[in-house]
């Protein structure tokens, strides 16, 4: 059943590309997609969505999909609100409809595919499917140095992708394993203590790559910054919780073995968190900072891979992987909301530079409320998802402290503190530059109306996610405590 | 009916269309393509009913190998063989206008029926189990194919790829019997599979002379490093569908019998660690060199070459990592990574030949606008770029995957990192293409004519790369997995 929610998207843009009516196809899909996904997550019997089908014999491969656990089901969660979103919001430019919608349902399409999987081989394979799409829609449809941009961002993701894939044959390998499902996988274990370090180091730089992580971030910020929005939404929000998701999925397997790069690890984490956070404060333009500001947020999010790293296990340390799952799941959906509202502010006053800005709040008081909603988010005021997301991440630092000296994990922590504080500068004032003071002649109210309704529903959407996980964030924290019982329907069900 | 019928009906064909071809009108020399392309189908379906001639017929059990592997790399040339001849029908305009009588097919007819002699050569090379046979067999492929590439004689690039083929394969030749005969000294046979049991520790300094020489030859005729310079200025002279069939059905049949060759050095203990190094070495060198000379080529034709080369290289990596695990054989990895290099780059230079067809040039930037001109055709060569780069979810990504994946196990790690260099190079190279094909827009606005041939042999082979790219079950049937 679940393979529903890859096919539709993917046959939606072929309908697309062989002629049907752009826009409402993808529309169609996408909300379809979102009622399916929704639906299914918070459906109560979970095992009906399995489907597995061997695809290959030697070495065993399954087209396996369903919700392995409560992470996947909340990664599914946010892929198909980003999808229908970046589907709704941004305007194509005129004659490029096809190459638009259906580039953005391939995106999603492997983003929902990726985190659908039940088994590493596809896992893995699905995320591909975004690479020809970004490529096409960043260097024809993007902005600025579009073209270097799409080389840079193609050259690294694949780069990346390759040196993950080493890692990833060589932890099947070594596992022993029969299938390349993670229900063997995870059953097995890696005796070679050698073998252990070698994979969790390649699957730190490989997946690392993909999130952005310290020193292999570059690529990130002027991809999303050129990007058309709808791309930098499912990449920013979708796409690089890949490489997170991905981590903590193998993470019990070479559990030892990260244990050894903890120490590196801290400091590549800090580097996101304070070196880019500071490259973030010094952005003239208010895409180059989001950019940069979602970089830097992936730090957080490490951060608590590291205390899970320090404690050893999910059971020793069980603050962790809720806090990554949930910081996760908020920075998605204020990221994508942050950027789907830059792009309306380009699209309405022609710049995003944030000298050229000001005074937007009179003219547009919606879209005012909107971006400030998302930036008091990505800054983590509580009451909206990423405060609850970063609270746990914070106490997940300290889990293990006993009151006596500080180990490595917490110092990180008391830094990565410092960086709520950067984020909080940097946001704000670009929401003081962009909204607030005197209005410039591209933003007084002549020139530029406020939010379309058309518009706010993708934004109002995201929005209520984040008020509604902010508030209750045992809505999704109740997913990853059932998925803590071997038969997660079951547990639902009481 | 004996297995060996099938090369002898190829030959006997052969012969027979080259007779007729003196009988035929100028306009009709394409029908030789088409009965060629009609024996070889009849040749392919007998292959099904071909069984192993009885045990008492000695003199041919000695030389003629009948196992799974043959039989596949038979159905293999076969196969490759009909598709170059296709290609060879849709190209008869391009080919007839440089050769003898430029406004007739006069002088075409004999083009069709040398591939018919080059396949059974192939046929030949796949059962071949002693040196002798098997440097007989790779003969007359070898000759065969120097008239194919010199063919178009009134075209100065496809002469010179002509002369530089004939030098440096004369050169290959020469390095073959001279290692074959070290071989012979030092074993006292030419039966490969008696060979393995006469090394010891008296003679392996001078096998693995001889295996060294034998190797370089057979580095010319898979177009690996050290023998891979012939192989650009080559592919690009030569017409076409003979590109397309020294770049598959040739490397195919090099690494068939490299693989026979091999086998009894490298799983000897004395010298098996030695021959791993040579071919590590071997592969790595081949996938750096392939894929970095590529990144700068703007002729489509050319960076087809080096990535012809590069391939060469993945597929060195398996034969390396000599039968580790416990998944598949080097060969079954070879011959399962060779089944989807045929369809992708057949699908390439049929893209190619429409491509050039229409522009009279094998440049990328022939590809320019082609999203706009013909949108169809634009997006199946997107697929079969993918496929290509090795991008997942194609067919491309198996073959790498799985020879990737016998390498880490056997603990190959430099060729590794090589190839995974390689690999993000190739990304590189080959999204020029869709670069050109998408971002940039051609001044010629007027859509493009495909003739329906080539195009529905392109609708089935990018089919193929999907569906295989999902469910590549069906090649592990034909090699026996």
């Amino acid at each position: 059943m679940s393979i529903l929610l890859i096919l539709i998207p993917i046959l939606a843009a072929i309908a697309i590309l062989s002629g049907g009516k752009a826009r409402s196809i993808a529309t169609g899909a996408a909300a379809l997609n979102l009622i399916i996904g929704l639906g299914s997550v918070f459906s109560f019997d979970h095992s009906v969505w399995n489907f597995s089908w061997q695809v290959l014999s030697q070495p065993s491969i399954h087209l396996a999909l369903g919700f392995y656990d409560g992470m996947s089901m909340i990664m599914v969660a946010l892929s198909a609100l980003v999808l229908f979103a970046a589907v709704m919001s941004g305007k194509c430019p005129e004659g490029h409809e096809k190459l638009w919608y259906s580039s953005i349902l391939f995106i999603g399409a492997g983003g929902l595919g990726a985190f659908l999987s039940t088994d590493l081989f596809f896992f893995y394979a699905f995320h591909e499917l975004a690479l020809i799409p970004t490529f096409l829609m960043i260097g024809m449809l993007g902005s600025g140095e579009r073209k270097e941009a799409a080389w840079k961002i193609t050259i690294y993701l694949a780069l990346g992708s390759i040196i993950l894939l080493a890692g990833l044959i060589w932890l099947v390998a070594a596992s022993g394993s029969e299938t390349w499902l993670f229900e063997d996988l995870l059953a097995s274990t890696i005796a070679d203590s050698g073998a252990q370090k070698g994979i969790a180091l390649l699957l730190i730089i490989g997946f690392g790559v993909l999130i952005s992580l310290f020193p292999f971030h570059s690529w990130a910020a002027p991809a999303y910054a050129s990007a058309p929005a709808p791309v930098a939404m499912l990449h920013a929000g979708v796409l690089k919780k890949f490489g997170l998701y991905g981590l903590i999925r193998l993470y019990p397997m070479v559990a030892e073995g990260m244990q050894a790069w903890l120490s590196l690890l801290i400091v590549l984490l800090l580097c996101n968190i304070l070196w880019v956070g500071f490259v973030t404060l010094n952005q003239k333009r208010l895409d180059m900072m989001l950019g940069n500001s979602s970089v830097m947020h992936m730090g957080y999010i490490f951060l608590a891979f590291a205390a899970l790293i320090e404690a050893g296990s999910f059971e020793a340390n069980p603050l962790a992987k809720p806090a990554a799952v949930l910081l996760m799941f908020a920075h998605g959906i204020s990221i994508a909301l942050l950027f789907m509202l830059t792009d309306t502010i380009r699209r309405k006053t022609g710049t995003v530079e944030l000298a050229e800005l000001g005074g937007l709040a009179k003219a547009a008081p919606r879209l005012a409320f909107l971006f400030g909603l998302g930036a008091m988010a990505s800054i983590g005021l509580p009451g909206l998802a990423n405060f609850s997301g970063e609270v746990l991440v914070f106490l997940s630092g300290f889990h293990a402290y006993d009151g006596g000296g500080l180990g490595c994990v917490q110092v990180a922590t008391i830094l990565a503190l410092w960086g709520v504080v950067i984020s909080a500068v940097y946001m704000l004032r670009a929401y003081r530059q962009t909204f607030h003071g005197p209005a410039v002649k591209h933003t007084d109210s002549s020139h530029v109306q406020d939010f379309g309704p058309f518009c706010q529903i993708p934004a109002a959407l995201l929005a209520i996610a984040l008020l509604v996980v902010g508030l209750f964030p045992n809505s999704l924290l109740n997913l990853l405590k059932a998925s803590t019982a071997p038969a997660p329907c079951e547990q639902a069900a009481e | 009916m004996s297995a060996y019928w099938l090369e002898i009906i190829v030959l006997l064909g052969g012969l027979v269309l080259l007779l007729a071809e003196a009988f035929l009108a100028p306009k009709q020399k394409h029908h030789l393509a088409s009965s060629a392309i009609f024996i070889l189908v009849f040749t392919l379906l007998c292959l099904f009913f071909a069984k192993p001639f009885s045990v008492g017929n000695e003199e041919m059990t000695r030389f003629y190998a009948w196992d799974s592997s043959a039989k596949f790399f038979k159905g293999f040339t076969l196969i490759a063989t009909i598709l170059t001849l296709l290609l060879a029908l849709d190209y008869r305009r391009i080919l007839s206008k440089f050769t003898a009588n430029p406004d007739s097919e006069d002088g075409t007819g004999e083009y069709y029926c040398l591939f018919l002699f080059a396949c059974a050569g192939m046929m030949w090379m796949a059962s071949a189990k002693d040196l002798v046979s098997l440097f007989v067999a790779l003969e007359l492929t070898t000759i065969t194919s120097y008239i194919l590439v010199g063919f178009m004689r009134r075209n100065v690039g496809s002469l010179e790829a002509g002369v530089k083929f004939l030098i440096l394969g004369a050169l290959s030749t020469g390095f073959l019997v001279y290692g074959i005969s070290w071989i012979y000294g030092a074993t006292g046979t030419t039966d490969l599979a008696l060979i393995g049991e006469k090394i010891n520790a008296d003679n392996s300094t001078y096998l693995l002379f001889g295996l060294s020489l034998i190797l370089i030859s057979l580095a010319f005729k898979v177009g690996a490093v050290p023998m891979h310079l012939w192989v650009p200025d080559v592919y690009q002279g030569a017409p076409t569908p003979t590109t397309a069939f020294l770049s598959i059905a040739s490397k195919a049949s090099g690494f068939v019998i490299a693989l026979r060759v091999i086998e009894p050095f490298i799983t000897d203990p004395l010298i098996g660690s030695k021959v791993i190094f040579i071919l590590a070495v071997l592969a790595g060198a081949t996938i750096l060199l392939g894929n970095l000379a590529a990144i700068p080529q703007k002729n489509f034709k050319r960076l087809l070459a080096y990535s012809s080369i590069a391939n060469a290289g993945f597929i060195l990596l398996p034969i390396a990592a000599w039968d580790t695990g416990n998944d598949l054989s080097s060969t079954q990895v070879v011959a399962f990574y060779l089944a989807i290099y045929l369809i992708t780059t057949f699908a390439a230079f049929f893209i190619l030949a429409v491509i050039h067809r229409q522009s009279g040039s094998d440049d990328i930037t022939a590809f320019e606008g082609l999203g706009k001109r013909h949108p169809a055709l634009a997006s199946m060569t997107a697929v079969i770029i993918a496929a290509l780069a090795g991008l997942p979810l194609t067919a491309g990504f198996w073959g790498k995957f799985l020879a990737f994946k016998m390498a880490v196990t056997a603990g190959l790690w430099i060729p590794v990192i090589l190839g995974f260099v390689g690999v993000a190079a190739g990304f590189y190279y080959y999204f020029q293409i869709i670069r050109a094909m998408y971002w940039r827009s051609s001044l010629n606005e007027s859509p493009l004519q495909v003739r329906p041939l080539s195009f529905w042999v392109i609708v089935t082979l990018s089919a193929l790369t999907l569906i295989l790219g999902i469910w590549p079950q069906p090649v592990y049937w034909l090699i026996g997995g």
